[in-house]
């Protein structure tokens, strides 16, 4: 005999794409927390060993870095922008905004690849040069990923979707995210050196 | 959008029927309505489940395979018996298979099967993703064995295949953090209207930690892997090459972070602890902080420590330098005394709930799973154990063969405790009961084939055994043989489980499968055997933490009947 419960009223919506969105996140800091924990580790082994950690003739760019940081400012306005124009049903302000952080996402993607060309350093040059090129490797990834979350959600504004605002603060959260990220790269990778 | 009121994007078996109407996407109904895209991309959590569980078995076997051969290879302790060449990989494979083809994915299965049944959702959150990261993990579950057949893994001579050693495992720890992402977002959104945390099922509990565990874990494993991967490639020089492969990663497959992937399996006994005795569990808090203290294990992963040992070696035990022990000794108990405390809070509440009812005196109601499950709990115990044991730096055992045997403890009690869940739940996701006869003497060849697999080496781990597969000391042979026996019973338990389920699942369904065989607590057994697509006609409204009493006790009140519950 099947014992039935009784049947529940519909349930309210649990935003299961927000609760994704900071489980995504969580993973993303945990990648570059290790990244960053394994970096200052080999640093302390070289500079008690060697006295030296960042080889001789690499100069690390400072401006395009820094230019970066400042950028994630602009790309934290522009993803809040987008959710809020959402929230209050303005499409053309929502695909502006869109667009804009895109367009950021892209140009901090540009800034990177300069401090590749700049620094001039081959992966197979030695340590540092390797673990350099992983850890802002795996950085551009996210980025990249970041401007490809962007276009999805860009493009179904577009469409039509415009009731999907859970979309946009899991946007919000990845890029938020990443500016969390890149702000530990900073001061481990740039500053501290 | 929310899973538990809408509609699943399934691939349904009316989709298949209907691909002559003139609806749009037509095209794309006939490619999705194929029996093949329906294993591939089907959105189905139960049919997932079941692709992870066949998978998962696959690799199990494999995995006990790779154990037997070098349990051989001991056979003879001062040579080589099998191909010289092939034994480097074979402990890569041996050690990578017990996590990665063992534990992990047998332990996602069944709870991509079973949590979403257990919340009253109709399907799993972001299913797509669970199915990507199946194939993620499958992909890199292959391209593992293949770059150990091609001369890879940690002290492989080629180098592509060394690079592949290395990427496979990345790619096993991506696909199942994709599934446990949809598991954790599973338990957090789609629990039905009444299901509060408090009241979630202790298998969903366990699944919740443990996919938490695997979210937090896996990118710190894939962030090292990216290091040594480059590092390989090019410099060699900061890593170790190849070789440093158990340096930086090899934290994942000691203890304690394997604790984490047995989570589910003690999850499954605290579920069946109140089916076989017939009860209520009262405090439901302390088997839910039990349950969570062994995710504690997860930040031990998190430190990269390979051992969270307690360095007192030499007359540590007196109180010079107090600062420096408390630091040695608060990492210790953390990361392998509180699992172990969770672990015995769970055997406490089996204890509160075997004690005798005033009134109903002493009640047991003996499932085919439940002797599965409740060995799977001893052997994980004992493995805690010998884990705290092996830390201790004064007792020498490290390097000894005494790891290999905690970890068989707990990958084999995970494995025997999972079959317990499978045995279980079998009904829900496929119809049928898994037969007592065969459970029962299964169980048993489980447990002795786990112990000798695994106590053997906690004795010759404390004769001073290296790790490794060669010894000189001939007093030492007795223990590996027997090893060997436990590896070789455990390959047949295996089969036969397996064996088993084939029968039922190639059995067809009468459609007169009680939907509550086992008298449980838990909404998944309000529901048909098997469970329908989308698992219930109605969201269950839940009013309690154990919602099937509840109504049982309802129909005894009105119909006046005394009888059991």
């Amino acid at each position: 005999m099947t014992l039935a419960l009784p049947a529940a009223p519909a349930p309210a919506p649990r935003r299961q794409l927000l609760v994704g969105s900071i489980f995504g996140a969580t993973t993303m800091i945990m990648l570059t927390g290790s990244m960053l924990g394994i970096w200052a580790l080999q640093r302390t082994r070289s500079l008690d060993a060697f006295d030296t950690w960042v080889p001789d003739g690499v100069t690390i760019p400072e401006v395009p870095s820094n230019v970066m940081l400042v950028a994630f400012v602009g790309v934290g306005v522009m993803v809040q922008w987008a959710h809020w124009a959402a929230m209050h049903g303005d499409r053309a302000h929502t695909v502006l905004a869109l667009s804009l952080t895109g367009l950021f996402g892209i140009l901090i993607i540009n800034a990177q690849a300069f401090i590749w060309f700049q620094m001039g350093m081959g992966v197979a040059d030695g340590t540092y040069q390797a673990m350099f090129y992983a850890i802002t490797g795996m950085f551009v990834v996210l980025l990249i990923i970041g401007v490809l979350f962007t276009m999805v959600a860009a493009f179904r504004f577009i469409g039509g979707r415009e009731d999907d605002r859970e979309l946009l603060a899991g946007h919000a959260i990845y890029w938020y995210t990443v500016a969390v990220c890149y702000a530990g790269i900073w001061f481990v990778v740039y500053v501290t050196k | 959008m929310t899973t538990i009121d809408t509609r699943a994007e399934t691939v349904t078996d009316d989709t298949a029927a209907d691909t002559t109407s003139d609806q749009p996407y037509e095209a794309g109904e006939i490619l999705l309505s194929s029996p093949v895209a329906h294993w591939l991309i089907s959105a189905d959590h139960k049919r997932i489940g079941r692709t992870y569980l066949g998978a998962a078995f696959l690799t199990v076997l494999a995995t006990i395979v790779i154990n037997i051969l070098l349990a051989v290879e001991r056979t003879d302790g001062d040579s080589v018996v099998l191909d010289e060449g092939v034994l480097a990989q074979l402990l890569d494979g041996q050690r990578v298979g017990m996590v990665f083809g063992t534990l992990l994915p047998l332990a996602m299965a069944l709870c991509v099967i079973v949590v979403p049944l257990q919340l009253g959702a109709r399907a799993l959150a972001f299913p797509r993703m669970a199915v990507v990261g199946f194939w993620i993990w499958f992909g890199g579950a292959i391209a593992f064995a293949i770059a150990l057949a091609n001369n890879g893994g940690s002290l492989g001579g080629s180098e592509d295949m060394v690079s592949l050693f290395f990427a496979s495992i990345a790619m096993m720890a991506v696909g199942l953090t994709a599934t446990a992402v949809a598991i954790a977002t599973s338990v957090l959104t789609t629990r039905a209207p009444g299901i509060t945390l408090r009241r979630t099922p202790f298998f969903s509990w366990s699944a919740l930690i443990f996919s938490l565990g695997v979210i937090v874990v896996m990118p710190v494993l894939v962030g090292a892997l990216t290091y040594l991967f480059i590092d390989h490639r090019y410099p060699r020089q900061g890593f170790g090459g190849n070789a440093g492969f158990y340096t930086w990663a090899g934290w994942i497959l000691t203890q304690p972070a394997t604790y984490l992937f047995a989570i589910p399996a003690i999850g499954v006994f605290a579920e069946l602890l109140p089916v076989v005795f017939g009860k209520r569990t009262p405090a439901r808090g302390v088997m839910i902080a039990g349950l969570g203290l062994v995710g504690v294990a997860a930040l031990s992963a998190v430190t990269q420590q390979n051992i969270q040992n307690l360095p007192w070696e030499g007359g540590g035990f007196n109180t010079d330098n107090l600062g420096d022990k408390f630091q040695d000794l608060a990492p210790y108990v953390i990361f392998n005394a509180i699992p172990l405390l969770g672990l015995l809070l769970v055997f406490l509440m089996g204890l509160v709930l075997a004690k005798p009812d005033e009134e109903e005196g002493f009640g047991f109601y003996l499932t085919s799973s439940f002797l599965f499950a409740f060995f799977g709990f001893g052997m994980i115990l004992v493995g805690m154990v010998g884990g705290i044991v092996y830390a201790l730096d004064d007792l020498g055992v490290q390097g000894t063969v005494f790891e290999e045997g905690v970890i068989v403890y707990v990958a084999y009690g995970g494995l025997l405790g999972l079959m317990g869940g499978i045995a279980h739940w079998v009904p829900k996701w496929r119809g049928g009961i898994f037969p007592v006869s065969v459970a029962v003497p299964l169980a048993l060849l489980g447990v002795l084939a786990t112990i000798l697999a695994s106590f053997p080496h906690y004795v010759a781990g404390l004769l001073d055994q290296e790790g490794g597969l060669f010894y000189s000391n001939s007093d030492l042979l007795i223990w590996n043989v027997l090893v060997l026996v436990g590896h070789g019973l455990m390959l047949a338990v295996v089969l036969i489980f397996i064996a088993a389920l084939v029968m039922l699942v190639k059995a067809d369904p009468d459609g007169n499968d009680s939907p509550d065989p086992w008298n449980a607590q838990t909404i998944e057994w309000s529901t048909t055997s098997p469970a329908p697509d989308e698992n219930f006609v109605d969201i269950p409204m839940v009013q309690s933490a154990e919602p099937m009493y509840d109504m049982k006790d309802e129909r005894r009140s009105a119909t006046g009947d005394g009888g059991d519950s």
